[in-house]
């Protein structure tokens, strides 16, 4: 990692905090799906970045915002988790390859980015609202919770890489 | 020796992953016992001040709407000093002494959440305006919730939108009491259990508190029957109840403190301790 990857992913995790805490956990159309558009830090994590870094980074990033909703540690675990389970997911989304040659995620295949993002959004929000909900007799509200905000996720966080990769190139 | 710390090397990220994993899901469960001290909570300096910031910005959206309620609650109040006043027409009492139980403090919710199964609010006044622990939220239009956790200058609420909120209710006209659970599926639909099967229920008649416990005074209104059904085994009714209060655009908050709760809490802790 350079200097300004550190950097930039410094300002990173302070942005999608605050835009999670302050705009995104307010949104709760129908409800009750909210975008948890601040995994977008655990997403764009630099490849060759440090392992364990990364898990610590993204348990701090959970708890951060576990802070600022009252939830105890849901996201802090959620977080830790996908930090934890990346390599795999992106061994299976961007094939063996992206070990050898530092595949970019903004420039990889659009089909298999989106797999990449899905995996990643899914299991966050599975592990995530399972903790939160805590309970076998919500299983409806726990499954319709992660399909419908883990979609409007992926949404919002699809939509902010076309829109950031455009401006950069 | 070496082995060990081999197998430690190797597997670093994953021991790391496990202690974290395992302190999230500890923060998780304590936040499921009630009112425990609580860690990790909204209730203190950093988070506060940033939702104070973003509810300074925000309460200009709603002032409105914050008016009319206001004004509403005015109109209600002013009926029903008038009603008082013909009382103490006729009994010439002074109303300086009359006893009074129950102290109201007014505050402004600075953070509402009502999408999850377990929903808390944040209040922006804390011990420094003698806020504690137990203390009854309401709203103009009726019961919010009881204080979870206060800090300096915070308080966090745990709304009746919380899985874990129990709180007494009984039915207005005949007196009748259960307990309030939510079931999590609608923010304005809550639900009214153990309430006995003799007791005449109606659509669209009053719930409130019952006054039982020493959080809520008798009276705070909740909110009116919806439809209501007998439980599996025919003993009780399970009742569901449309809200008054709109749980999801909370601005002021009035917290009721109990002044002779202690009082009424050792009391019963004494009679416990001689049962046992």
């Amino acid at each position: 990692m350079s200097n300004s990857d550190i950097i930039i992913n410094i300002v990173r995790f302070i942005l999608l905090v605050f835009l999670q805490v302050l705009l995104l956990n307010n949104i709760n159309l129908a409800g009750y799906i909210n975008p948890y558009v601040y995994i977008l830090f655990i997403v764009l994590y630099p490849l060759d970045g440090n392992k364990g870094l990364l898990i610590f980074l993204s348990f701090l990033l959970g708890l951060s915002i576990d802070i600022f909703e009252d939830s105890g540690g849901v996201h802090a675990a959620a977080c830790a988790f996908i930090a934890y389970i990346r390599p795999v997911v992106l061994k299976y989304s961007f094939g063996v390859s992206y070990e050898y040659n530092s595949i970019k995620i903004k420039k990889a295949d659009p089909m298999e980015r989106l797999t990449y993002i899905a995996s990643l959004v899914f299991m966050h929000h599975f592990v995530m609202f399972s903790l939160e909900i805590f309970s076998f007799k919500h299983i409806l509200l726990l499954l319709k919770s992660t399909l419908f905000s883990g979609l409007f996720t992926i949404i919002v966080i699809v939509s902010t890489m076309i829109l950031f990769n455009r401006q950069s190139s | 020796m070496q082995q060990i710390i081999f197998f430690f090397i190797r597997n670093k990220n994953f021991l790391l992953f496990a202690v974290l994993f395992t302190i999230s899901v500890a923060l998780t469960i304590q936040t499921h016992n009630y009112h425990n001290d609580k860690y990790i909570s909204s209730a203190n300096f950093i988070t506060g001040g940033i939702y104070s910031f973003r509810n300074n910005i925000t309460d200009y959206l709603n002032l409105g709407k914050e008016n009319e309620q206001l004004l509403q609650e005015n109109l209600m109040l002013r009926k029903k000093l008038d009603q008082f006043k013909e009382v103490v027409n006729v009994e010439k009492l002074d109303s300086t002494v009359l006893p009074n139980k129950f102290t109201y403090y007014t505050a402004r919710v600075i953070n509402n959440n009502y999408s999850k199964t377990k929903n808390q609010l944040t209040l922006d006044k804390g011990q420094s305006d003698s806020l504690k622990i137990d203390l009854g939220v309401i709203s103009s239009k009726g019961i919010v919730g009881i204080v979870s956790d206060v800090s300096e200058n915070y308080a966090t609420v745990q709304s009746i939108l919380n899985t874990e909120s129990r709180v007494n209710a009984k039915h207005k006209n005949s007196g009748h009491f259960g307990s309030l659970k939510w079931d999590t599926k609608k923010p304005n639909v809550i639900q009214l259990v153990d309430i006995p099967r003799i007791a005449p229920l109606a659509k669209g008649d009053t719930i409130v508190t019952s006054g039982r416990s020493t959080i809520f005074p008798e009276g705070i209104l909740i909110g009116t029957i919806k439809d209501f059904q007998l439980d599996k085994d025919n003993n009780y009714y399970y009742v569901n109840i449309d809200l008054f209060n709109d749980m999801t655009s909370l601005e002021h908050v009035y917290l009721i403190e109990n002044k002779e709760a202690k009082e009424i809490l050792e009391l019963e802790k004494g009679v416990e301790d001689v049962e046992q």
